[in-house]
């Protein structure tokens, strides 16, 4: 077990990142995630379809008493022993620790031009102003395909200090990691590299009680806002800490060499304000959130514009419309989609689960549901779903059909929850 | 006096024959498995419905699943508390958790069921 005490915990803050600490042969990258050994569950060889991956903490899982569900080729928990409904109002009202080690982790970096240059390499693939992201700071922005749709919503991350500067750190989904890295190794020129880091784990601690939870580990993440990241040492272990998340609380999302993730998970549960929370809670979570599941309420057909993030094209990108799709989105976000995602509550407390069909006053047929469920938190259904735009307004009264009966809902303003994102006066 | 069996379904329903009427419910191996149940869907009185075929609709924060009829009958009473608690279904899957009343019309399907013995080793043997 690797000493968690060998190093100060006063040791620098954004220090160098390395973004390959095993020093891998570099005619082996970009390839499928190359993992660090035997040892490494991501670098089992070629398995067989049907045996799943797991992450660094299975084994705390299984002790745990997790609920084991298979989810984008991992086994991933499903919820542990209080069950879905208490860990969604534990994260709510205090504090949760998540295992998102399944996502995908990767450093691009460039060998020379320093941001600006890797900044441009991925703003071939996104329509996000990545040039002027500061140091120190997270972006959500989305990979398009030629046609605009959304080939993976993902997180790019600019760690600070000198010595990082040319280094971008980014976050996707588990389902997509494949599909990604091609995309964007696609692009990448000869002085730009995409690193995989397969041999990361990821940690979520979601929750109002998160911040004082960590801050006993690593003092420094206390003042830190929503959406920065720090390259800095948690017991003494070096992390990438970004104050985000997807479940619309206050937290952090902690990246790990994989032998450190477990001691960092036990010492964080070890708090009486943090409980181990499962797959099923962070669905209804981020659902109430207002937030986007890729694979149902988002693909490669979906436009940033119909799916209500628009927000992700910056500024000067929609102006200069260079990013792939631009003329489709530009023209979606100018004169409004032809449907767009909506949130919907259901009277009654049915669920609206997907693919329900959702029908106008005159009982056309104008969506459907995407992702439903009863929410915790809201006291009743909720749920989203694609509806023709006439249709799209606030409190504009639809129904949704569930098991062949029509159920009154009405469109309201996402998110269900409001955020209560860590935002100091001051900002930056 | 009424002689009260209860007998089983492979699909984790009990039923609770007191004469001609059957209590129906689901078995606290199905509650567990749902886990936390946040709706119940339950028909409507007088509709008839065969053995083995939808009579309720059971979600819990994870997913929906039909719950079936163990006996033939005609519904005569819904469990109406479980629209405003269906919460009782987790908390007591065999009591005030239950479904349905039916009025059975074929008490001779009861032969397709399991006695408490018998679904507590078809429960075991899930496991």
């Amino acid at each position: 077990m690797p000493s968690m005490s060998d190093t100060p915990i006063d040791a620098p803050l954004d220090a160098p990142v390395d973004p390959q600490p095993n020093e891998l042969p570099e005619a082996s990258l970009p390839a499928d995630e190359p993992g660090d050994g035997p040892s490494d569950a991501d670098a089992a060889p070629e398995q067989a379809d049907d045996i799943n991956r797991v992450t660094a903490l299975y084994g705390l899982h299984t002790e745990l008493g997790a609920k084991v569900t298979p989810f984008a080729g991992y086994d991933m928990p499903l919820h542990y022993e209080h069950g879905i409904l208490k860990e969604h109002l534990q994260v709510r009202a205090s504090a949760g620790l998540f295992d998102v080690s399944h996502m995908g982790q990767a450093f691009l970096r460039a060998r020379k031009g320093g941001h600006e240059a890797v900044a441009a390499a991925i703003e071939r693939l996104v329509p996000g102003n990545i040039k002027d992201l500061k140091p120190g700071r997270a972006r959500y922005t989305v990979l398009l395909n030629d046609e605009g749709g959304i080939i993976d919503d993902l997180m790019v991350m600019r760690p600070a200090g000198e010595a990082n500067d040319g280094l971008l750190f980014l976050v996707v989904n588990a389902s997509r990691k494949e599909r990604d890295y091609e995309e964007i190794a696609s692009v990448l020129d000869r002085t730009v590299e995409l690193i995989p880091a397969a041999d990361r784990a990821l940690l979520a601690l979601q929750g109002p009680k998160a911040a004082e939870v960590l801050a006993r580990h690593a003092p420094f993440v206390a003042d830190k806002p929503f959406m920065s990241i720090t390259a800095g040492r948690v017991d003494g272990i070096e992390c990438l800490i970004s104050r985000t998340g997807y479940t619309g609380e206050d937290g952090f999302e902690i990246s790990v060499a994989n032998p450190f993730a477990e001691p960092l998970a036990r010492a964080l549960l070890a708090h009486d304000e943090v409980e181990p929370i499962g797959l099923g809670a962070r669905d209804s979570l981020r659902l109430e959130a207002g937030l986007c599941l890729y694979g149902q309420d988002i693909d490669e057909a979906t436009s940033p514009a119909e799916a209500g993030i628009g927000f992700v094209v910056g500024k000067d990108r929609r102006e200069a419309q260079d990013f792939p799709g631009a003329e489709r989105i530009c023209e979606e976000l100018q004169n409004g989609p032809q449907k767009c995602r909506v949130g919907l509550a259901p009277e009654g407390r049915a669920p609206a689960r997907p693919p329900s069909p959702i029908k106008s006053p005159d009982g056309d047929s104008v969506g459907h549901i995407t992702s439903g469920v009863f929410g915790p938190t809201a006291g009743a259904p909720v749920s989203v779903g694609y509806v023709d735009s006439r249709f799209a307004a606030a409190g504009t009264s639809l129904a949704i059909e569930i098991r062949g009966r029509l159920h009154p809902a009405t469109v309201v303003p996402l998110p269900f929850v409001p955020h209560a994102y860590f935002k100091p006066q001051r900002g930056e | 006096m009424t002689m009260t069996t209860t007998l089983y379904t492979k699909d984790h329903e009990w039923v609770r024959i007191e004469g001609d009427l059957a209590v129906v419910g689901i078995t606290p191996y199905a509650a567990e498995q749902l886990g936390d149940v946040v709706y119940v869907e339950l028909p409507e009185i007088g509709r008839s419905v065969d053995q083995f075929k939808e009579i309720a609709v059971v979600e819990s924060v994870k997913a929906a699943s039909e719950v079936y009829a163990p006996l033939a009958g005609e519904v005569v009473e819904v469990n109406e508390p479980l629209n405003d608690n269906p919460g009782a279904v987790n908390e007591a899957p065999d009591g005030d958790g239950w479904f349905v009343k039916l009025k059975v019309t074929d008490s001779s399907q009861t032969s397709a069921l399991m006695d408490e013995a018998a679904y507590k080793t078809f429960v075991d043997g899930l496991n």
